[in-house]
């Protein structure tokens, strides 16, 4: 068990980029190989290290997991950060999807067709104001807690800060009128292993742009 | 009927699970499957015009205006896997430790991005069906049924996970049938999962539910999918 986990995906945020954040924030140090060229994910699907042939791909504990919810579920359950009981995971799986499923659109807004942009800017922008930002903003007025679940620190909590830095990115007005939601994200923020990873230099990855989606295209084929 | 009991929790907690759905499998059928594997009897509230799913918005029922929805141990759920972890820890499908709820998972997820691409196929133009058919053919034939395949053939048990049903088990069941719709063929080589498929529905839970009159859904049709575009205002 003893041995850092080690991630296996290219240099940019994509859908390993909520592992490196909930890795950080647990406090647990992990490696990364770079995945540079198509060449070097054929070599992992050839060695039979990708279960379906995809990464994300972490090697941790004895075990090569793919599939980005298996491994942060583990790694949640490893570290501490879902809830104390099935009734307080259920709230964090309930949350966490919430996240996931506005993410995924902001994170594939790169690979949108140009003439299609605006109108998916504009679909995040009112889902974000009108759907998923109070949803959450509703859950920490309702009990007044400093964290979503259980008055403590979960996975729930460091996915939703990740995805309102994200927002932010997009559009910084988009978090005016939330003032809970700005409160927790200033909250984990300053949490000393978040603190550290939100820092220049750290593991974090920064926005992919015009060479970072060429190089995937390349990488991944598509 | 409602049953009284000192407890309040325990009133709660006896209580059927309720599914706010569509008449229609979409993204409850796991749900359905799951429970009905599980033994559990299910109660069902069908949404059936637009104005029932604005109802359940304005109740504040939704965390995300979202369906699917289960009213359960006194908590109204959505979102499909919070619903499913849930009930698979209830009902003891999860595996004896996070080792095996990793695996667990990591299977549950492959089994859900193929059937996704099987989920949306009613809604493909149909230039872009016969695509569509065919990616889905090869990804089934070249990278998920191999993958289960193997998993099977490694440690030559009777259930992907921990020598017990999980429900990993169960929801590659489920995929194996919609597969099966699509092409029987794709099946072909592939024993170790056809012999999964036989003994996961021999079990009587499941055997009820693959009986006609059961809670299970039939595959959506062109009816069933102008239900399901005016129940939720799709184009």
């Amino acid at each position: 068990m003893a041995g850092k986990p080690k991630l296996h995906y290219f240099d940019a945020r994509g859908r390993m980029e909520a592992i490196r954040w909930l890795l950080a924030a647990a406090g647990a140090e992990f490696e990364e190989k770079l995945i540079e060229s198509s060449e070097d994910l054929d070599k992992l699907r050839y060695d039979g290290s990708l279960v379906f042939q995809q990464v994300p791909m972490v090697e941790i504990d004895g075990m090569k997991l793919v599939q980005t919810r298996a491994i942060l579920n583990y790694i949640a359950t490893k570290y501490d950060l879902y809830g104390k009981d099935m009734k307080e995971r259920a709230l964090i799986d309930m949350y966490t999807e919430g996240v996931a499923d506005l993410g995924e659109m902001i994170m594939l807004l790169p690979l949108c067709p140009p003439d299609q942009k605006n109108t998916k800017l504009t679909l995040i922008q009112e889902r974000a104001t009108n759907r998923y930002l109070p949803a959450f903003e509703n859950v920490l007025k309702s009990h007044r807690q400093d964290y979503l679940v259980g008055n403590k620190l979960s996975k729930a909590d460091i996915h939703l800060v990740e995805l309102l830095y994200y927002v932010e990115e997009l559009d910084p007005s988009l978090l005016a009128n939330f003032p809970l939601l700005k409160g927790l994200k200033t909250r984990v923020s300053n949490l000393p292993a978040v603190k550290k990873f939100l820092q220049p230099g750290s593991q974090r990855k920064l926005p992919g742009g015009e060479k970072s989606l060429e190089r995937a295209r390349k990488i991944f084929k598509f | 009927m409602i049953k009284y009991y000192r407890n309040q929790e325990t009133a709660i907690m006896a209580g059927k699970p309720k599914l706010h759905y569509f008449n229609g499998r979409g993204r409850m059928e796991c749900i359905r499957w799951l429970l009905a594997a599980a033994g559990v009897e299910f109660e069902e509230k069908f949404i059936e015009q637009p104005e029932d799913l604005d109802k359940l918005r304005n109740d504040g029922s939704l965390m995300f205006q979202q369906v699917p929805m289960v009213e359960i141990d006194g908590m109204k759920l959505v979102q499909t896997r919070a619903i499913l972890n849930y009930i698979a820890t209830k009902y003891n499908l999860y595996g004896k430790d996070m080792k095996e709820r990793a695996l667990i998972d990591m299977y549950s997820e492959g089994v859900e991005d193929l059937g996704e691409m099987i989920m949306h196929l009613p809604l493909c133009p149909p230039d872009q069906k016969d695509a569509k058919i065919a990616q889905i053919k090869e990804r089934t034939t070249n990278r998920y049924f191999p993958a289960f395949e193997k998993v099977l053939k490694n440690h030559g048990q009777d259930y992907l996970v921990g020598n017990k049903l999980s429900k990993a088990d169960i929801h590659l069941v489920e995929l194996l049938y919609y597969v099966e719709e699509l092409d029987p063929s794709l099946l072909a080589n592939f024993p170790l999962l056809k012999g999964l498929k036989a003994r996961v529905s021999s079990l009587p839970a499941v055997k009820k539910f693959l009986q006609p009159g059961s809670q299970r859904k039939p595959p959506m049709d062109e009816k069933n999918l102008e239900e399901a575009k005016r129940i939720f205002r799709i184009k």
